[in-house]
């Protein structure tokens, strides 16, 4: 790093000395652990080719119309409810923070409810709520409480209030994270509460708040499952359809575990990408990228390589 | 160095910059502000020493509203801080209102607070586009202006976490200047320093001074002091023990927490 600029280098020795050519300390229990490892990925491979099911029919049904659906709509309905959580969860935290005590004790109450009951429930109960109004009037419109609630809205509320709850945990934990002395010297500079949320603390609280919603964004993929109760045409339901007319019930779970699978490694991915960009300033250089750690990997697990020498 | 504050809008009226009528200041049980009088006459380079816990950095805080007095009355040229007087009712200002009063007073901290998710360059234009609704021409403009005047014009693009103590305090002092205040305080600037980048903070400090700038100093560097201060408090357990011209009151302590405080520190 440098510190200042016009800092005089001191004196270069003369006959600079002979660089150093040890023989790396050998890392012989990783080989075993290797070994270890690989001899029970066998066992278990042989035991699954094994078992009564008909692997050759996962090919077939990978990409059915039907399934590749139903993974767009466990995709959308996922992202549209992370979305809702993750504005209400921001509204929620910054009202439980907040010195009135009204919002600060409805925000609690809130989160009090939705944390506290199964999101299954709460999707039921959005299923079932024409018991409670059965017709909405919002004075401009008026409709059936059936009619509106599509099985669409209803995971989306469902899903999305309870996320909320648990947003804003997340959120306010980031918030809180912030040194006060970034508060202050904002208020100094005349920027008022809502400036300084927006411009100074949740920018950097992004930084604490991403990874565990990068979490719950991918657990949102797969509770999104439970709105198959619901009657969503999602991943599961569609699975489960198909299965009850091909019979091939354990594989069509295979086929939506491999596309679980597939869409929450994406979003790893996307998470990766997106803390990187959170992490600006936070330190004097930003971590590698998967491919410059996977390199770094290789080169650590024995001495394939000349070792580093450090720079 | 060419001028760092020429914009500055000397006090008008007359009136001191800041006054300070019998201020007290408690958080709960700790009564840490007991009776504080004093003035600071605008272009006035004011320092405050004392022991730490004396109140000084209290007192500071209370200048621009980021505590609220306890007692008395403070003015900062001519207005009441964080109130409103009508007959002899007090009314509390908004939010937005104290913004305002805050936005004339700039305050550079013992630890920086720099933004770190922000360049050097987009930390003092933040403060003009955000509040005074700049255009970011203008303001960058300005900013690449204050950042070569504390010899950083070639760091604006440096985020806080790769600069020293020393650059990050420099920034600190261009950031707050761009708001073009009309005081500006500075709470034990140096302390989080390391001693040989102490130099470079007080040279700025010393050409804002030299530029007219009304500057309320809380410091321990009773060198800074004795060159660049216009007068010196000494405070003590909340209360003022002596002022005067800082050469007198370092040199010919009257009191004798003055004078014990003076033999440790000097």
């Amino acid at each position: 790093m440098t510190e200042i600029s016009d800092r005089v280098p001191p004196p270069a020795p003369s006959i600079s000395p002979e660089q150093i050519k040890a023989i790396p300390v050998r890392h012989y229990g990783r080989w075993v652990a290797g070994v270890v490892v690989v001899g029970l990925l066998v066992l278990i491979g042989i035991a699954f080719s094994n078992a009564k099911i008909n692997y050759s029919v996962i090919p077939d049904y990978l990409f059915d119309p039907g399934i590749v659906a139903g993974a767009w709509t466990t995709l959308y309905i996922s992202v549209l409810a992370m979305l809702l959580g993750v504005v209400l969860g921001v509204i929620l935290a910054v009202m439980r923070l907040s010195s009135n005590p009204v919002t600060s004790t409805v925000a609690w109450f809130y989160i009090w409810f939705f944390r506290g009951t199964p999101v299954l429930v709460q999707l039921l109960l959005w299923y079932n709520i024409s018991l409670v109004f059965p017709v909405l009037n919002l004075g401009f419109y008026k409709d059936e409480m059936n009619q509106v609630m599509t099985p669409v809205l209803t995971a989306l509320l469902g899903l999305g209030l309870n996320e909320a709850a648990y947003m804003s945990e997340i959120v306010r934990a980031g918030i809180q994270s912030v040194d006060e002395g970034q508060t202050e010297a904002s208020h100094a500079l005349g920027m008022t509460q809502g400036k300084t949320l927006r411009r100074v603390v949740l920018p950097q609280a992004m930084r604490v708040i991403i990874p565990p919603t990068g979490n719950e964004f991918i657990n949102m993929l797969k509770t999104s499952s439970l709105a198959y109760a619901v009657q969503l045409p999602e991943l599961i339901k569609k699975a489960t359809d198909i299965s009850s007319t091909s019979l091939a019930v354990v594989e069509m779970y295979f086929v939506a575990c491999i596309w679980y699978l597939f869409l929450t490694t994406v979003f790893s991915i996307v998470q990766y990408y997106v803390e990187r960009r959170y992490a600006r300033g936070s330190s004097r250089s930003l971590p590698p990228t998967p491919l410059q750690r996977m390199r770094k990997y290789l080169r650590m697990f024995g001495s394939f390589r000349r070792p580093e020498v450090a720079r | 160095m060419t001028s760092l504050a020429k914009d500055i809008a000397p006090g008008t009226g007359g009136h001191p910059m800041v006054r300070a009528e019998a201020v007290h200041k408690s958080f709960g049980l700790a009564h840490i502000l007991k009776g504080i009088d004093l003035e600071v006459n605008p272009r006035e380079v004011f320092c405050l020493v004392g022991p730490s816990g004396s109140g000084k950095s209290t007192f500071l805080r209370c200048i621009n509203h980021l505590e609220k007095i306890s007692a008395g009355r403070l003015y900062v040229d001519g207005r009441l801080v964080g109130y409103r007087q009508q007959g002899d009712k007090l009314y509390e200002l908004k939010e937005k209102e104290v913004s305002a009063q805050r936005r004339d007073i700039g305050m550079v901290f013992q630890r920086f607070n720099l933004f770190p998710h922000m360049t050097a360059l987009e930390n003092v234009m933040e403060a003009p586009v955000q509040v005074k609704r700049e255009t970011k021409a203008v303001a960058r403009e300005r900013a690449q202006q204050l950042l070569d005047r504390v010899g950083l014009g070639d760091r604006k693009d440096h985020y806080p976490a790769q600069l020293s103590g020393g650059q990050q305090q420099r920034v600190a002092i261009a950031r707050a200047l761009a708001m073009q205040p009309k005081l500006m305080l500075f709470d034990e600037p140096t302390s989080a320093l390391d001693p040989e980048l102490v130099g470079e903070v007080l040279d700025v400090m010393r050409d804002l001074a030299a530029d007219g700038m009304t500057m309320i100093v809380v410091t321990h560097e009773m060198g800074f002091a004795r060159e660049v201060g216009d007068s010196l408090v000494f405070m003590d357990d909340g209360v003022v023990v002596e002022s005067g011209h800082p050469r007198e009151v370092l040199t010919n302590p009257q009191h004798e927490r003055t004078k014990s405080f003076l033999s440790k520190v000097l």
